[in-house]
């Protein structure tokens, strides 16, 4: 296998297995973020759990903030040796005519997401990680020690009218993104040609109703709280 | 119908290039569009100007030279054609038609629409090729069973021409629905198992060695592609590399 991963098929996969794990985290992330929406509690229980479990802080945790960094910075790599495959440029070049958009401009989307991971960071990661392993409170209560701190904490982020903006903005970004990532990893990893009506249909649907999914929740308390 | 063409020139390897304007008179609908450039290199040479070189051969769609790259698509606007397949009457009289080289690192350019296209003959030699007994003694190719389904993808592979449509279609002008094809075409036969494992890893060591663009699945080449070759080709040989490093 030396070499294989420094090889153009070598780094789709690559690229593949992490939007695999990726977009496992992110339909994760959903089912946990519309409990708030039915259950507060529950939220809170999932929330707790997930923010304290031993497997999920020292080990998926590191295993995701590769899989984010990498994904990242593969794809910018890949699309500046893309870019040099090409040193003269079309004068008149019909992409449209034979591609979506969103398969031509997926640095683009990317891009968009990767400014708001920065915004969700400053949010919620970096909070988290203060109140957890600087301040040492592995507790996950409010201040007054009534209740956990989760739902509050997610709730007040999404008063603001600008920052739910700028997520549901995002979420389209992701959307765009899904919409053919989706099916281009299952093409990248070997498994099927991204043609395949069914594998076309599962990902416009998850690309859809996932980020759909994570803009009613921020529309929803911000309209409710 | 008159047209106006808008041609890349470019004299020779080293010289920079530009797009000239030429209004072509009297050309027929029925005429392909390379008949169309030969009458615009008649009404060229009559006026003593340097004609247009491109490339052509067989004019029937099968040896895939003509690589132009026509109104901002690969052999043109129609589909499952090449340029000497398409038809002037795909345009209207008055048009605009630009038509360039096709464009990639690795598909310099020789002469104004004329590319080197040998970077696919040195994938092809890397490791596009089988095994065959030739002493006196050879086995009939019907003695070997092949199923109808594996023989009808592997003769669909093996329909890819070369011309390149699918590099200079794709943003990244990758080739790899050309490696995916003849990767394929060996990989589905039981002739094709003994050198599987060298084949598909030197082919594409070659692949990224001329320097070609990553695949990022837009599937532009397989809409191109004058002979129809799917972006299945491509996830098989993705399987195939990955079983080929996996084996060693």
């Amino acid at each position: 296998m030396s070499g294989f991963f420094k090889s153009s098929i070598g780094r789709k996969y690559a690229m593949a297995l992490s939007a695999f794990f990726l977009m496992f985290f992110l339909l994760q992330h959903f089912a946990i973020n519309i409990l708030s929406v039915f259950s507060p509690n529950a939220f809170n229980e999932a929330s707790h759990f997930m923010g304290t479990f031993w497997a999920v802080q020292y080990l998926l945790q590191p295993v995701l903030i590769f899989g984010v960094i990498y994904h990242f910075v593969m794809g910018f790599i890949l699309e500046i040796k893309n870019r040099n495959a090409r040193a003269v440029n079309y004068a008149k070049n019909n992409g449209s005519a034979n591609s979506s958009w969103m398969s031509r401009n997926m640095i683009y989307s990317g891009l968009a997401i990767l400014a708001f991971l920065v915004l969700h960071f400053i949010d919620f990661w970096l909070p988290e990680i203060n109140t957890k392993y600087i301040q040492g409170d592995m507790s996950g209560l409010l201040g007054d020690g009534e209740g956990f701190r989760y739902y509050e904490e997610l709730t007040h982020k999404f008063v603001n009218p600008i920052r739910v903006a700028a997520y549901v903005l995002a979420f389209v970004f992701l959307s765009l993104h899904l919409m053919h990532g989706f099916s281009s990893a299952f093409q990248s990893a070997g498994v099927t040609s991204m043609r395949k009506k069914k594998l076309q249909t599962f990902g416009k649907v998850y690309g859809i109703i996932i980020p759909l999914g994570f803009i009613f929740i921020a529309l929803f308390h911000h309209f409710n709280h | 119908m008159n047209l106006t063409l808008k041609i890349w020139r470019q004299s020779d390897a080293n010289d920079k290039g530009k797009m000239v304007d030429y209004k072509v008179t009297e050309i027929s609908e029925h005429m392909s569009f390379l008949e169309m450039m030969d009458v615009l290199n008649e009404q060229l040479i009559n006026k003593g100007e340097e004609p247009v070189a491109f490339d052509h051969d067989c004019r029937e769609g099968i040896c895939g030279m003509c690589s132009m790259f026509i109104n901002g698509e690969a052999h043109g606007p129609d589909r499952g054609v090449t340029t000497c397949q398409l038809h002037m009457r795909m345009f209207k009289d008055g048009d605009t038609i630009t038509i360039e080289p096709f464009r990639a690192k690795a598909f310099p350019v020789i002469k104004d629409l004329v590319v080197d296209r040998s970077s696919f003959d040195r994938i092809q030699q890397a490791g596009g090729y089988i095994s065959v007994n030739t002493s006196g003694n050879t086995q009939d190719a019907n003695g070997t069973l092949i199923s109808k389904h594996a023989a009808d993808e592997a003769m669909d592979a093996a329909t890819c021409i070369g011309c390149g449509a699918c590099v200079a279609s794709c943003k990244n002008a990758s080739a790899m629905l050309f490696v995916g094809a003849k990767v394929s075409q060996y990989a589905l036969l039981p002739q094709g198992q003994i050198e599987a494992v060298d084949r598909v890893k030197n082919m594409v060591a070659q692949m990224d060695l001329e320097g070609f663009g990553n695949c990022t699945n837009t599937g532009a080449c397989e809409i191109e592609c004058p002979k129809g070759i799917s972006l299945e080709n491509i996830a098989r040989m993705n399987r195939e590399y990955l079983s080929a490093n996996v084996k060693g």
